[in-house]
């Protein structure tokens, strides 16, 4: 499968960036921290080595084309949902519901969406699971916190499920003039909103200072917020270009796209929060689980799919 | 997988496929529960050792097995129920060739031979130990329950081994006792300081001390 040139030059630009982050980091440590005990630094480091990894297999899916990019986010769903349900309520007669989330939601939702089948995909999770899953717990007995550990484990299949199903959705959208680039508009999507993630960051430790919701995320600054998210915007608007969007079209999607991704690691950093947890997980080094890394993509992702859908789409 | 078939094997092809068998167990409980090791109050590095842990289900070993580095993994034997383990071809062929377990016998009086003298052979042949202390799985809501006196007779006998306690979480919400499917979710195995038993130790005393070291791994290691 030939990849769109403009899929090539976001990869190179993205390698590019990479390569500075890594020399940066290398002249950091070599200079802070030549021992490895500057904490910041090393985890600098082990994010950019991390960046690395997930650059590359995204590239991978992007390569093996339409099946690649769906398995993906299938696996990235699965590892998500096991983050997620891990922290959420349960009681043992949920076990049945809840190895169906697993087994049975998520495989069928991927397959609708590869088959592209959206008036099911579109409401199969809100409908048919959110219905039919309490079904299950309730025949099974135990109304111990019934209501909390429904809404809990229905709240972990919106997250890790559905909404992060619809990055992969976006392939399928028909838009006149742009047939065969669609896999571009998940490139632009996820490079603009972890773009935002990480000039936040960047921003937030430069000149951070005014903390938006200091009981949620001591991180998350007004700094930060606005220096982040302009930049992302800008380098979204830049790439116009390679996106169906006219530069004031892809301003205004880069606007929406990067504070839903705000809006997503400020909710589920609250939910952290609740639970008591630090990181969703361990197995990405230096950012902490799936979800730490997918929190802004996961709530962009389905606006992002349904503006795109209504004003460029032709079906 | 019949009994025949597995007694038919030649010895080296049924060590290869334990070898295998081994290793997709480990890839399995991996994909299921991304186990993580905590050691605190302990480095994974290659001494004797017996590994103490809470029993919730049969997958326990299992996952502190797939935890140890790959140096440790190799001596490292779980004692398990011979009653349990021998019931089935395809059992004894996990628990024998596959783990190679100290297959005890739990019921006094039909058995040939002494449990801790089983174990303590094993540690003068060079292997580490998993060990359950509470000499059967937990279903009820206790979360510990009382130590057998195992674990004291091996810690008189052989008094220079460190006996580690490694509190296993969230293994029973994976697999309920009595269900089939496994459900997903990260379980966290938390190793803690080893213990010795000190000269004159009551048997008691001994066993609350280790019970105390085992539920103080207990709370939450992610905050």
């Amino acid at each position: 499968m030939t990849q769109p040139p403009g899929l090539i030059w976001l990869l190179t630009a993205v390698a590019t960036i990479l390569v500075i982050a890594t020399l940066v980091g290398a002249a950091l440590r070599a200079r802070l921290s030549p021992e490895g005990d500057n904490p910041v630094i090393e985890n600098l480091n082990a994010r950019i080595a991390a960046w690395w990894t997930m650059v590359i297999l995204l590239s991978l899916a992007f390569l093996a084309g339409r099946p690649g990019v769906v398995i993906l986010f299938a696996i990235l769903s699965f590892a998500g949902l096991r983050e997620f349900l891990t922290l959420t309520d349960k009681a043992p007669s949920d076990h049945w519901a809840l190895a169906a989330s697993f087994f049975l939601i998520l495989p069928l939702q991927y397959w609708l969406v590869g088959t592209d089948w959206y008036g099911l995909y579109a409401i199969f999770i809100p409908v048919y699971a959110f219905l039919l899953m309490p079904v299950v717990s309730a025949l099974r007995g135990g109304t111990q916190d019934f209501l909390s550990r429904v809404a809990e484990t229905q709240w972990a299949l919106m997250i890790c499920l559905y909404c992060t199903s619809h990055v992969p959705a976006l392939l399928y959208l028909q838009i006149p003039g742009y047939e065969g680039r669609s896999v571009i508009l998940i490139a632009w999507l996820i490079f603009t909103v972890q773009f935002s993630d990480v000039m936040q960051y960047v921003w937030g430790k430069l000149i951070g200072r005014h903390k938006i919701a200091p009981q949620v995320s001591p991180s998350k600054t007004w700094e930060g917020f606005l220096g982040g998210t302009a930049t992302a915007i800008a380098a979204g608007t830049a790439l116009y270009w390679i996106t169906p969007f006219t530069p004031w079209q892809a301003a205004g999607m880069a606007l929406v796209v990067t504070i839903m991704g705000f809006f997503g690691g400020l909710v589920m950093s609250a939910i952290k929060r609740d639970k008591g947890v630090k990181d969703w997980g361990h197995l990405i080094a230096g950012h902490g689980g799936f979800l730490d890394r997918l929190d802004s993509v996961i709530f962009a992702a389905p606006i992002f799919f349904h503006l795109t859908r209504y004003f460029w789409s032709a079906t | 997988m019949s009994g025949r078939l597995m007694a038919s094997l030649s010895p080296a092809l049924r060590a290869a496929a334990a070898a295998l068998t081994g290793r997709a167990i480990s890839v399995f409980a991996r994909i299921v529960t991304a186990p993580r090791a905590i050691w605190a109050g302990i480095e994974p590095v290659p001494r004797q050792r017996v590994y103490f842990a809470n029993h919730t289900s049969n997958g326990d070993f299992v996952l502190l097995w797939t935890v140890l580095p790959r140096a440790l993994r190799v001596r490292t034997r779980p004692v398990a129920a011979l009653d349990y383990w021998l019931t089935s071809p395809l059992r004894a062929f996990i628990g024998r060739d596959v783990f190679n377990a100290v297959l005890i016998d739990r019921r006094p009086e039909s058995r040939t031979d002494d449990p801790v003298a089983q174990m303590a052979r094993a540690l003068d042949e060079g292997a580490s130990l998993i060990l359950f202390p509470e000499g059967q799985r937990n279903a009820t809501d206790a979360v510990l329950l009382p130590f057998k006196s195992g674990l004291y007779h091996l810690a008189r006998q052989r008094p220079g081994v460190d006996l580690v306690p490694v509190w296993i979480s969230n293994l029973n919400s994976v697999m309920p006792k009595g269900e089939i499917i496994p459900v997903p979710l990260i379980c966290t195995l938390t190793f803690g300081a080893p213990l010795h038993l000190a000269p004159d130790e009551a048997k008691e005393a001994f066993l609350a001390r280790a019970e105390a070291a085992l539920l103080a791994l207990r709370q939450d290691p992610t905050t």
